[in-house]
């Protein structure tokens, strides 16, 4: 009865939430394929890692998180960067190297920053900003706040020292972090039990005393629930949370690695696509009466447009100037 | 003003900075319970708490990135490597994180750290635990490297460390602490960046920094003495920037310099000096600049060895006598 009562007095915020989440899934999904395509016509130049597979995990822990917390990631960050809020025109532009960029071009795809929005970057050493991540929410604890810091990461850099650094010195400290493994079971082209003495990357957590979760990554409520109970853990009692979030990414490891092949079946490829988290939730809210195809159609739309427009703004924002070669080697 | 030894003139860099601005803490292996390997943090975690002098586990790479991370977040933290040997373990975060995040991010992450310990070999260590690391550090851009000889401008570079807002490397030295000398009280900066000659002289410049000026300035006192030649001693203070002016403006009086170094010879800060001079003062230049290094070699034990190895007075006054045709 008593949970009768919550389902209705929550359903509109809960549905509302929901749709929020599918849209910012599809955005993510029809950016991606974008940057795809612009990396192809050289547009964007570098290493430039998709996120198509994984929207849910980035969509879903940051609906869980508030304004005034931080977040920081890897390489693989084009998704949580646009589900934090950063304008797809500045996150496309960065990726194109231009003036307008998030990071004034200087970054590119794995250095996406907005110190307003406490996006503190991408960052390309694998597991080199797990312990970042720690500073952070060292700074939280030292203020007497109670934010948090989300850090993602791949599965890849759980076999690194930093990761064992950090998450010993978190559980000591007390520190309010929320430490995200992104496991899509493959770092580059090797996969992660070939490498890794212990494949449950929850059961790490025991050897640092530290509350954990495996959480099922094509599930963006799922994602959203585990991030909730680890930021009232982090916010409450200081506590650092280990997510493992199993996901799996669509494309190759980056622009220039093909879908499968050498590492992957194509079948394999093609089995993880029917658990496609965008059409899960939207096959959700379909049963629900909440959503119609018409009303997803409109979604979409909209998602493509917004890629669309993040292009031509990018196509149009001038290169940086030659003189920001040498600005911010050092702060004044 | 006070006399005081290298060690608490640091310690008291460190103190006034904690007492003037509460984001700036001090993190590292032994600085809180166990007052510092080196007693450096003495008393501190007394008058500051646990939470601004922070014990660390041996995870050098984890608790460096973790003052990065919490420099992004605006605090000022003073990172203590128990001696810079151990600090390789954590160049990822240094050069990675520290040096770059602000760049990389277009300007909107500034990164006020200050990573610091003893550099360089004490005695009969050993290979492993005899290394200086000026020339690694120095190569980065986004790093500023500074490496005091002295209690006052160890004092002084400190404090002006830990003001300023980017990663500053603080390469101080076992064989330094007990160096006793007059610091001025409170207030007393010495700006990053500006080298100070240390003995005026007329007919050659030796350039050194950290343990090389006491090396140095005995070698200009035995010139003196015995064959009447008087040695400009030029404390370089500074390694990232380099004070290019005082450099040139001392060649440009002596006409000859010796370059000496704790580090190894090959890519040294020496070869750096060298390159200004060359570029700059070819023209002033009455005979080619000669460095002293450490031997090339990983440092031996052995109490000889080990003395052969190291830059030494008599090897400086073996190349001015070079430079000076005096051979
Ligand atoms: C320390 C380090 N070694 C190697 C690389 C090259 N590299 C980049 S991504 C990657 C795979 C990482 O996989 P994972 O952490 O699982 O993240 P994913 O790419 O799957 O998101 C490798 C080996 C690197 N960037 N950093
Ligand atoms: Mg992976």
């Amino acid at each position: 009865m008593a949970t009768a009562t919550a389902q209705t007095t929550h359903a509109p915020a809960q549905h509302e939430l929901e749709h929020r989440m599918l849209r910012q899934m599809l955005l993510i999904r029809r950016f991606e394929e974008k940057a795809a395509e612009a990396y192809a016509l050289g547009k964007i130049g570098g290493f430039c890692h998709l996120y198509i597979g994984q929207e849910a995990v980035a969509v879903g822990s940051l609906a869980a998180l508030r304004e005034d917390d931080y977040v920081i990631s890897s390489y693989r960050e084009h998704g949580q960067a646009l589900a934090r809020g950063l304008p797809a025109n500045v996150v496309m532009a960065e990726l194109f190297g231009k003036a307008t960029g998030c990071s004034k071009g200087k970054g590119g795809s794995m250095h996406l920053f907005d110190a307003g929005r406490r996006f503190m970057g991408g960052h390309g050493i694998v597991g080199g900003h797990v312990p970042l991540a720690a500073g952070l929410g060292f700074a939280i604890r030292y203020r007497g706040g109670d934010q948090v810091c989300l850090c993602y990461f791949g599965e890849a850099a759980v076999n690194i020292g930093a990761f064992h650094e950090t998450l010993n010195m978190a559980s000591v400290y007390k520190l309010p972090v929320i430490f995200l493994c992104e496991n899509n079971r493959y770092g580059m082209g090797t996969a992660f039990e070939r490498v890794a003495a212990v494949t449950d990357v929850v059961e790490h957590a025991c050897s640092y005393d530290m509350a954990a979760e495996l959480v099922n990554g094509m599930d963006v409520l799922a994602v959203n629930e585990a991030t909730r109970r680890a930021a009232e853990r982090a916010r409450k009692g200081g506590r650092p949370t280990l997510l493992e979030v199993r996901t799996y990414r669509f494309m190759g490891h980056s622009m220039s690695d093909p879908l499968h092949g050498v590492y992957r079946t194509k079948e394999e490829v093609e089995e993880q696509r029917k658990r496609d988290p965008i059409s899960q939730l939207a096959g959700k809210l379909k049963e629900e009466g909440v959503l119609d195809e018409a009303g997803l159609n409109a979604l979409d739309a909209e998602a493509r447009a917004a890629a669309e427009d993040a292009v031509r703004f990018a196509d149009q924002s001038p290169d940086p100037d030659p003189t920001e070669l040498t600005t911010h080697v050092l702060a004044d | 003003m006070a006399t005081l030894t290298y060690r608490d003139a640091l310690n008291q860099a460190l103190r006034e900075e904690m007492q003037r601005d509460p984001d700036v803490f001090l993190m590292g292996e032994e600085v809180g319970v166990y007052q510092g390997a080196y007693k450096v943090s003495r008393g501190l975690l007394e008058e500051f708490g646990p939470m601004r002098i922070v014990d660390t586990p041996i995870a050098e790479l984890g608790f460096a990135g973790i003052g990065v991370g919490a420099a992004m977040a605006g605090l000022r933290p003073v990172i203590e490597f128990m001696t810079w040997n151990f600090a390789v373990l954590a160049l990822d975060q240094i050069v990675n994180s520290a040096a770059k995040i602000l760049y990389e991010s277009g300007g909107q992450i500034p990164i006020p750290i200050v990573f610091r310990g003893p550099n360089g070999a004490a005695l009969q260590l050993a290979a492993q635990h005899s290394q200086a690391w000026d020339a690694w550090v120095s190569h980065i851009p986004g790093l500023k490297v500074v490496a005091p000889a002295t209690p006052a401008d160890a004092k002084g570079l400190l404090k002006a460390a830990i003001r300023d807002n980017n990663p500053v490397i603080v390469l101080e030295g076992e064989m330094l602490y007990n160096v006793k000398g007059e610091v001025p009280e409170g207030e007393h900066i010495v700006p990053i960046g500006q080298a100070d000659v240390k003995r005026p002289g007329r007919d050659v410049t030796f350039i050194c920094h950290s343990k090389t000026v006491a090396v140095a300035l005995k070698a200009a006192e035995q010139m003196a003495e015995h064959e009447g030649v008087s040695a400009e001693v030029l404390d370089l203070r500074s390694l990232r920037p380099l004070d290019e002016e005082a450099i040139l403006g001392s060649v440009a009086r002596t006409n000859r310099a010796v370059v000496i170094e704790e580090g190894w010879p090959h890519a040294g800060i020496g070869a750096q000096v060298v390159d200004v001079i060359q570029r700059e003062a070819f023209d002033q230049l009455d005979a080619p600049v000669l460095r002293v290094t450490q031997a090339d070699v990983p440092m031996p034990y052995n109490k000889q060895l080990e003395r052969l190895a190291k830059p030494s007075p008599e090897r400086v006054v073996a190349a001015a006598r070079r430079v000076l045709y005096l051979d």
